[in-house]
């Protein structure tokens, strides 16, 4: 039973971090049909940034709360002025060009940024500093540190600020009307250029936040970490609903806890035929399974095929 | 047009940036006529999660051409010239095989290379079609040489011997009953684990569990939890230390108290390093004894870490060798052709700086001893040297 609900908070908190990540796809796809695949290295990017921040600011003798702090408040600049800088460069203007086009620049926006960490940071692992107690809890058998805790708790904070955001403000309304019709916004007065652009900076900063919590978490930054989380936290949006904000939240957890569960189980219920191996394949056949008896994901709805 | 003109700065700043990355040195054709130039080809993951050891090894190699090229060899009457033709594996066997061809195209007179058996095991059938010599530093998968190739040597003992070594270790030293093993599903790791269990077996341990990853995850929770029901007295993980490092800092947030116990792929600088305290007491093991007690091994630390700025990650010191004796090789028979020194290298005996080189009949190291390291305050610490030493 321990082992179980091990598993479960195990998958929680794996979850929590992809439904972050698989936000931001979710944001710019709902805006703009577009599958940003450099957003993966946001993730990344801002690791690096925040561990930067860290050494430097740890120098200066602060208390650790006030250095993760500022840390994280830099990395968030910095990720949204790359999430700008990115939507500026690579993909405005190949906004009209066919569809094909702007996925082959995000791929390419991929690599560069992967390269230019390689470049500035280095190939080799950086050790993220513990800055948060990492005391660990027992619940029934199962454990939990503070640093998982905290992710599952900000996870939350970040998605449901974000909920509201997009609900309840002007620019949220404004985000919804651009996803709908992007000509008839532009004819309703709403500044479109500015709203995927500050799609693009939200999103980024949800990334750098994320970035941050991995980090933390396994306490290793590597140049080439943001590659493999972009992937399942994209699955994890597709698996909730593309273009769905709820259903990205939905996914991430799903996903989460899927892996986990099927790691964790998958052997002993076929009798060793299908081990952990498969963690990987049973994500992806779940996620064929959503898509074959609900082609728009969990949530997503059926819109008609946009011009 | 303005558009337009965006689009085009972005691609050419894409192209620029992309051909900056890529390292791979352009031969320089202007040497004089009496000069007889040897090109030396080089392959290991230079991109990707495991780039920092990848990058170690091309140092290594680097740092014995350049060696070789201060002393100024003479191969039959001409001097030699050494050049390093460095090519990026990505850890891919499918781009082994075509940085392979690449260095064949090249014309390279040997390789040395590759570092993972994944991508030694494709590439070697391609410099074998080709007639070139290979050395793999790092290699360790039985199946390298057991293709029958005669191009195909390792400077360093294979699986086969050290997963028998760290079977008998685990049980004899560390008296383990329960054994839980985690591999990454290469070939290396793979091979690793099923000759670690196969050892562990025959001195009468009991594998409880048998769980698998991949060389690109970093969240082993799952599997460590699962093991963890099993409790075991020992978990082995047939890996590398991009996964190690994660995995030994998870297992102890689970609370699992196993040994944990890894291969060579982990004994690197950055494991205690990047673990920290997690990673204190657990074992690692690497052929050859430690670098302090190799012939000159200090020397060579030295000398890396005055050239490179960085210590030896893991297997410099193996490409080292290797690229030395290909050389020496080449020097006995006059001659860089592949064709001409093929058999000298065969029967070659030379003093490297990891132990004493030379090669049985299916091209693997004879001999070789196998050392186990812990992990002691954060350094590793030779604990006890196994298996057949060097003559």
């Amino acid at each position: 039973m321990d082992i179980l609900l091990q598993q479960i908070i195990n998958g929680l908190v794996q979850g929590s971090v992809y439904a972050l990540v698989a936000l931001g796809y979710t944001m710019v796809y709902g805006i703009l049909g577009l599958i940003n695949f450099a957003h993966g290295e946001v993730v990344m990017v801002g690791a690096m940034i925040a561990l930067a921040a860290i050494q430097v600011l740890l120098a200066a003798a602060l208390s650790p709360l006030l250095v993760l702090l500022l840390s994280v408040l830099l990395a968030v600049a910095v990720c949204m002025a790359l999430g700008y800088s990115i939507e500026r460069i690579a993909y405005r203007p190949l906004r009209h060009a066919p569809r094909l086009a702007p996925l082959i620049t995000a791929i390419g926006v991929s690599f560069v940024l992967q390269n230019l960490a390689m470049i500035i940071w280095g190939r080799e692992y950086h050790s993220f500093p513990q800055l948060l107690p990492n005391a660990s809890h027992h619940i029934g058998g199962a454990i939990i540190t503070e640093v998982q805790i905290t992710i599952v708790l900000i996870a939350i904070l970040v998605m449901t600020g974000l909920m509201l955001l997009v609900h309840r403000t002007r620019l949220g309304r404004a985000m919804r009307a651009v996803a709908e019709n992007q000509t008839s916004a532009s004819l309703m007065g709403v500044n479109i250029n500015k709203v995927i652009s500050t799609t693009f900076m939200l999103g980024s900063a949800l990334a750098a936040i994320a970035g941050i919590m991995v980090s933390a978490n396994y306490g290793v930054v590597h140049y080439y970490m943001g590659f493999m989380l972009g992937l399942k936290a994209f699955t994890a949006a597709v698996l909730g609903g593309i273009g769905n904000l709820r259903g990205a939240m939905l996914g991430g957890v799903l996903l989460g806890l899927i892996e986990s569960l099927g790691a964790g189980y998958m052997g002993a219920l076929t009798g060793g035929i299908l081990g952990s191996h498969y963690q990987d394949a049973l994500a992806f056949v779940v996620l064929i399974a959503v898509l074959v008896f609900r082609p728009s994901g969990l949530l997503g709805e059926r819109v008609s095929e946009r011009a | 047009m303005a558009r337009h003109s965006n689009a085009l700065l972005f691609s050419a700043a894409l192209l620029l940036a992309l051909s900056a990355c890529s390292k791979s040195e352009a031969p320089k054709s202007t040497a004089a006529s009496d000069e007889l130039v040897v090109r030396i080809g080089a392959a290991a993951p230079l991109t990707g999660p495991q780039a920092h050891i990848g990058k170690d090894n091309e140092n290594g190699t680097r740092m014995a051409i350049e060696d070789a090229n201060a002393r100024g060899i003479m191969i039959g009457e001409r001097k030699a010239r050494f050049e390093l033709l460095s090519e990026d594996d990505q850890t891919d066997p499918k781009t082994a095989t075509i940085v392979a061809q690449k260095l064949v195209d090249a014309k390279v007179n040997g390789v040395i290379g590759h570092l993972n058996s994944g991508t030694t095991i494709p590439a070697a059938r391609i410099y074998h079609d080709n007639g070139i010599a290979q050395i793999s530093p790092s290699a360790t998968a039985v199946n390298y040489t057991a293709q029958g190739y005669k191009t195909a040597f390792r400077v360093m003992a294979n699986d086969g011997q050290q997963g028998k070594v760290l079977g008998e270790f685990a049980v004899k030293k560390l008296m383990a009953k329960t054994i839980a093993v985690i591999d990454d599903r290469t070939a290396y790791g793979q091979g690793l684990a099923d000759e670690f269990i196969k050892s562990a077996k025959a001195h009468g341990a009991q594998i409880v569990a048998h769980e698998y990853t991949t060389d690109k995850a970093v969240d082993f929770s799952a599997v460590l939890t699962s093991i963890k029901g099993k409790k075991p007295d020992l978990l082995f993980f047939g890996g590398m230390d991009p996964q190690g490092v994660p995995m030994v800092k998870q297992l102890k947030s689970l609370g699992l108290a196993a040994k944990f116990m890894m291969g060579d792929g982990g004994y690197t600088p950055k494991m205690p390093e990047l673990a920290g305290v997690a990673a204190d007491g657990m074992y690692a093991s690497l052929p050859g004894v430690p670098l302090d007690k190799m012939p000159n091994g200090r020397d060579f630390a030295q000398r890396y870490e005055a050239k490179f700025k960085q210590p030896i990650q893991l297997y410099a010191p193996y490409c080292y060798d290797a690229t030395n004796v290909m050389i020496a090789a080449m020097q006995k028979a006059g001659s860089a052709e592949p064709a001409k020194y093929l058999p000298e290298l065969a029967k070659m005996s030379y003093d490297g700086v990891t132990s004493k080189i030379s090669f049985d009949e299916k091209g693997d190291l004879k001999g070789g001893a196998i050392t186990m390291y812990q992990v002691q305050k954060g350094k590793w610490v030779p604990f006890e040297t196994m298996g057949a030493t060097a003559p």
